[in-house]
């Protein structure tokens, strides 16, 4: 009863036609941001910040939040269209969205990122409605082992994300969390790997390796064309350009999968979006009946990944609000305007503010269904970028890559880091190394050795400790199970025939 | 003497990053009175990187992948012209350097008319002036 009515004075304030302005202006900006790679939600909320000191507080936070979950629903289009990850976290659905697109279906990937982030993240405000407080309480009793437990069972997916040859697959993997160790370590302020490079002591931003190994590789791997025909065909009528009933009916169990994976990893703070994406991702390939579609364009290879990373956003709202703990740079930021609005973020948040926590939860139900009325009828828009000769489209491909890259740092030594990346990225093409594993261990290389020196601090030095606590051990069997897998012959065989 | 395979090369050359990987990070602390070191995670990949490595290595001496390299050097022609355009960009900025470099791909990789090329060239950079620095405020090199 107390959600009930907690949802209608929700309903009651993110009704009111300001507060339903500010989430459509929210949810477009946070769509063109999606869309844009390297400008990231955390850049553009913080620099709206200063104007939100002019508004009503429930109607800033429901105009920050819908840019957060609004990027979120555009991060999917460029990885799609022009295989460039905005997001570590849209990296996964670049795997089987771009060969969606290579196969003229980009319009039915594009429908089903959509309807999949629609669901998922409805499903993650559902969550963040009904079970806020107490699975708060429940993350907290993750420390640094079971961190680590978990970045090593997102580590082992990379058996999932293997080509051909799982040696090469996990050597990319290594080189992915060699170039995390790049930088400054924070424990000791050591400078590793820096080659005494002063732009190196801040590490390597995860945005100019996948930018520069999927989409500048991409457009280097297919200079072997010197036709000006499209690159990707395109199927003629709206109609083909949207998913159909069946690729509905394929996708029920990825969008299930997607949404609770998303939801509880968002919750875990520090965990993010990129690992639930890639775990959804591993997931879904793992029990369906044609595992061999998966990487050639399977629809449910779209659909796990963006629902994951769109459930996401509600299960990270619950930390920040119900305990003050942000678990990305989005949270960090919004955390930063609820504070310097005068909350106070932790326990006491919802029961003192119930007008802010039940209209943000309201205007995220609005939002949500504002986001799917909006994207659908763009997919046959953003579609037709694909009718582009391939001479217009690839240095499109290009600038754009330079300018998100820019953008994200203000550093030309970042650009000629994209270059190298891009031309290593043909060559991981060419030699046959899967592009997947490098960004994981890149992404997940630095949480994961924060999270393991931590624990043996914690354990004198004992390794012990990973094993001896319940959910660190359930997961790090799960992870060596599913690292073992190529070992045994029965289980390889149907690893190699999801390949053929 | 017989030509080795793909895989030998990048064998030896992910051997060779994992050697100096271990060599670098056995110069720094592994264990310490606070807990592992800096040298504590590297140490560990760079093991693991050189043994894959050489498996890599000995399992490409029984079997021989070979690699079509016959679209390499346009793809080497597109990666210098861009690796040039990233030069430019000091000296004349991005604009003027993404014009041509797009003018480069048209006219000379896919052999499109000057006309084309141009016209390409010019509309593209366009649209990058108007969408980014004017309509978004991002900032280009």
């Amino acid at each position: 009863m107390e959600v009930i009515s907690g949802l209608m004075q929700g309903f009651a304030v993110a009704l009111q036609p300001m507060n339903l302005l500010w989430c459509f202006l929210g949810v477009v900006l946070g769509t063109v941001v999606g869309v844009m790679p390297g400008l990231g939600p955390p850049a553009t909320i913080a620099m709206l910040l200063p104007l939100t000191f002019l508004m009503n507080p429930a109607s800033a936070m429901i105009m920050l939040a819908g840019i957060y979950y609004g990027a979120k629903y555009g991060g999917s289009t460029t990885s799609i269209l022009l295989n460039v990850p905005g997001e570590s976290a849209s990296v996964a659905t670049c795997i089987d969205g771009y060969q969606m697109a290579r196969k003229g279906r980009a319009g039915a990937a594009l429908g089903i990122a959509a309807i999949a982030s629609f669901i998922a993240g409805t499903v993650g405000v559902l969550g963040l409605m009904l079970i806020a407080p107490p699975l708060a309480r429940v993350s907290l009793a993750f420390s640094s082992p079971e961190y680590f437990a978990l970045m090593a069972l997102g580590l082992a997916m990379v058996v999932l994300l293997a080509g051909e040859s799982m040696v090469k697959a996990l050597l990319a993997t290594l080189v992915g969390l060699w170039l995390a160790g790049i930088g400054t370590d924070l424990f000791s302020q050591t400078s590793r790997f820096t080659f005494g490079r002063m732009e190196l002591l801040s590490g390597i931003d995860f945005v100019v390796v996948a930018i520069g190994v999927f989409a500048i590789g991409e457009v280097l791997a297919n200079m072997r064309e010197r036709g000006g025909a499209p690159a990707i065909a395109l199927p003629k009528g709206v109609r083909n350009l949207l998913p159909t009933m069946q690729d509905l009916k394929d996708s029920r169990f990825a969008f299930a999968n997607g949404s609770v994976v998303g939801f509880f990893i968002g919750v875990l703070p520090g965990a993010g979006s990129t690992i639930a994406s890639f775990i959804s991702y591993g997931l879904e390939k793992a029990v369906s009946r044609h595992p061999e579609k998966f990487g050639h364009g399977a629809v449910e290879g779209v659909a796990a990944p963006e629902g994951a990373n769109n459930a996401e956003t509600g299960g990270a709202l619950i930390p920040m609000l119900t305990l003050g703990i942000p678990g990305s740079s989005t949270t960090a930021v919004l955390l930063a305007a609820l504070v310097l609005w005068g909350f106070k973020p932790g326990p006491l948040f919802i029961p003192e503010n119930p007008a802010l926590f039940w209209g943000l939860v309201a205007s995220m139900y609005i939002g949500n269904v504002m986001l799917l009325i909006l994207n659908l009828p763009l997919v046959p828009l953003f579609a037709q970028v694909l009718r582009a000769p391939t001479y217009v489209l690839y240095p499109l491909i290009l600038g754009i890559s330079v300018v998100g890259v820019y953008s994200t740092s203000g550093s030309l030594f970042d650009v000629w880091l994209l270059a190298g990346f891009g031309l290593g990225g043909y060559l991981m093409r060419k030699l046959d190394y899967p592009s997947a594993p490098l960004i994981l261990g890149l992404v997940l290389g630095g949480a994961m050795e924060r999270a393991l020196r931590q624990s043996l601090m914690m354990s004198d030095g004992s390794l012990g400790i990973l094993v001896s606590r319940p959910v660190s051990a359930v997961m790090l069997s799960l992870a060596l199970l599913i690292l073992l897998i190529p070992l045994f012959g029965k289980f390889n065989g149907w690893r190699l025939k999801a390949l053929k | 003497m017989k030509a080795r395979s793909a895989d030998f090369w990048s064998g030896l050359v992910l051997g060779g990053l994992g050697a100096y990987i271990i060599a670098t990070a056995s110069q720094w602390e592994y264990l310490g009175q606070d807990g592992p070191g800096p040298g504590f995670f590297p140490l560990w990949y760079g093991i693991a990187m050189s043994a894959l490595s050489l498996v890599l290595v000995f399992s490409s001496l029984k079997s021989q992948t070979r690699i079509d390299w016959s679209d390499a050097p346009r793809a080497l022609a597109a990666w210098g012209a861009f690796a040039l355009m990233c030069a430019a960009f000091k000296l004349i900025g991005f604009l003027p350097a993404f014009a041509l470099l797009t003018f480069f791909l048209v006219a000379v990789m896919y052999r499109r008319p000057l006309k084309v090329a141009a016209a390409v060239s010019a509309g593209l950079t366009a649209g990058f002036y108007v969408l980014f620095p004017l309509a978004l405020g991002v900032k280009l090199p």
